[in-house]
């Protein structure tokens, strides 16, 4: 996984191509498919319990609202707990490896390795030795503390040498280096880290949420999900899916209209093409 | 083989400002940067360092500056009775405007005082008169990237001077302006070293720039930077626009190209 924190917030249009373009097509392309979806399933009589419609899907969503929006609580309290541990740990982690080249050399490997390993594989033995709720959350900790971790190392290695020697010429003390220098220079890495981890921790919360229903316990959308399998309640599942789409959607949307922000003074990044 | 890299300071002149002894930087990969270097600089000059790209100009600013220490030999850099910190006597700019674009105008010119936890009422003080010394009073709480090129570097030495340093050091600061912007940062440069009475000692590769500027001229030789020749520009101060455009100027810069071109000549990449 490199560590690429440097996404666009918004992908200019080209020049040419109307804006409102690039919003129409993508429209138009849903609800042609829904259309296309809703129709071979009325022409074929499709069974809902093999593949419901996305009218019957909308109608599921509100008649079983007061059951999906619980789940859908469940899920987000355990993304946000998640992604809040794995930005501070992640961030934290890379100040101390900044700081101590001989903590990083010991310790980077296993970041690397908890990284690597698919966390549906640790989920069922962290189930087995922490308390569900605990284990849920650690599991989205996992997934979203790596890109946090890697891009703040990044960005607080890519601070302009020139800057770091005037820091030095001017006897900077090693906080004052980092609270003026190596931290603003890092901010444009980490906020791309915690755009990544938002999206990685609701991510870490399914998974586990998988893993503990299948253990027959569990509340969150995931295990409604799993759940709605077993009991053949396929509208359902569709229901609480797109909860989880859009949920995805709005966690990214807000952690990039965070960043912008943070950074439209600044970074090139949240600045116009013409600036 | 670091010997007496700080020592008694040599025995120099009374009004030096900075005396290089001897001095070599031989880099970790076994490079010879500099030396053995000897160097002189009173109290108030203005000297230029000539010499190729990779010559070890920027190296020996450094060693000045104390960001990296020499290999052997002593650099002094004399004390200045009305500086209270010791670390302030040196301003430096670089080669970039090296500033911190996540902030003002006013924020990047005050690190210095922010870093010395001066008090904050005397920091806007220093800080708007430095602006003022460079003409950009009204361009205190623009970001960095609203200004352009001249500016950033005006900024620049706005914030190498608000510490009040009397040792100015300069990396080729100008060489990425264009040469309207440059003449202009040249004619003030020296404006404010005339008022502000200082030493500055300014690295450059351009002759027209380091004739026109300063008081000695020292051609280096390629990698590794030794000095080769001393020229001295004696002319009517102050100069100006008038200076640039005469005989005597055309002759300094003759005479100097002269003494570089052994440098390039023996620099094999060329």
């Amino acid at each position: 996984m490199s560590a690429s924190g440097q996404q666009k917030i918004s992908v200019p249009a080209r020049p040419g191509t109307r804006p409102a373009l690039s919003l129409v097509l993508p429209v138009l392309v849903l609800a042609a498919g829904l259309g296309v979806w809703e129709l071979v399933v009325q022409l074929n009589a499709i069974p809902p319990y093999v593949l419901p419609g996305p009218v019957l899907v909308l109608q599921t969503l509100f008649s079983d609202w007061d059951v999906l929006s619980q789940s859908l609580l469940t899920t987000l309290i355990t993304t946000a707990e998640g992604f809040v541990a794995a930005a501070l740990g992640g961030i934290a982690l890379a100040l101390v490896f900044n700081q101590s080249k001989w903590l990083e050399y010991a310790l980077f490997p296993y970041a690397i390795v908890l990284q690597v390993t698919p966390v549906i594989a640790i989920a069922p033995l962290l189930l087995i030795y922490l308390p569900q709720q605990t284990a849920v959350v650690v599991c989205a900790w996992i997934v979203g503390f790596f890109p946090v971790l890697s891009n703040t190392a990044l960005g607080l290695n890519s601070v302009d040498r020139n800057l770091l020697g005037l820091f030095q010429l001017y006897r900077a003390s090693k906080l004052q280096t980092l609270r003026y220098l190596k931290l603003p220079a890092a901010l444009p890495y980490i906020l791309g880290g915690l755009r990544i981890a938002g999206g990685l921790s609701l991510i870490g919360a399914v998974v586990a949420e998988i893993a503990a229903g299948s253990a027959g316990a569990g509340s969150g959308l995931a295990y409604r999900i799993a759940e709605s399998g077993y009991r053949l309640n396929i509208p359902r599942m569709f229901a609480a899916l797109l909860l989880l789409s859009v949920a995805g959607i709005v966690i990214y949307a807000v952690l990039a209209l965070f960043s912008y922000l943070v950074l439209r003074r600044w970074h090139e990044s949240a600045l116009g093409k013409d600036t | 083989m670091v010997d007496s890299v700080f020592s008694d300071l040599p025995s120099a002149a009374p009004d030096a400002a900075v005396t290089l002894d001897g001095v070599t930087k031989i880099y970790d990969s076994g490079v010879m940067a500099v030396g053995p270097l000897d160097l002189d600089v009173a109290r108030g000059e203005f000297i230029s360092l000539l010499g190729p790209s990779g010559c070890g100009k920027s190296t020996v600013l450094r060693l000045i500056a104390g960001l990296a220490a020499p290999t052997s030999g002593s650099i002094a850099v004399a004390q200045s009775a009305g500086v209270s910190r010791p670390d302030h006597r040196i301003g430096f700019v670089f080669q970039e405007p090296t500033l911190m674009p996540w902030t003002s105008v006013r924020e990047n010119v005050g690190l210095p005082l922010k870093l010395a936890h001066r008090p904050a009422a005397e920091a806007q003080t220093k800080i708007d008169a430095a602006l003022a010394q460079v003409g950009l009073s009204d361009f205190a709480e623009r970001f960095p990237r609203e200004l352009s090129g001249g500016m950033k570097m005006r900024v620049s030495l706005a914030r190498a001077l608000v510490t009040s340093p009397d040792i100015l050091l300069m990396d080729e600061p100008f060489a990425a302006l264009d040469e309207i912007t440059r003449f202009r940062l040249n004619n003030d440069l020296l404006e404010l070293w005339r008022s502000l009475r200082m030493t500055v000692i300014f690295v450059t590769h351009s002759v027209f720039e380091s004739v026109y500027l300063s008081q000695r001229v020292l051609v280096m030789t390629a990698r590794p930077g030794r000095l080769s020749a001393e020229i001295r520009v004696e002319t009517e101060e102050p100069r100006g626009e008038a200076f640039r455009t005469s005989i005597a100027y055309a002759d300094y810069c003759r005479r100097v190209s002269d003494a570089l071109a052994p440098a390039y000549a023996g620099a094999s990449a060329l």
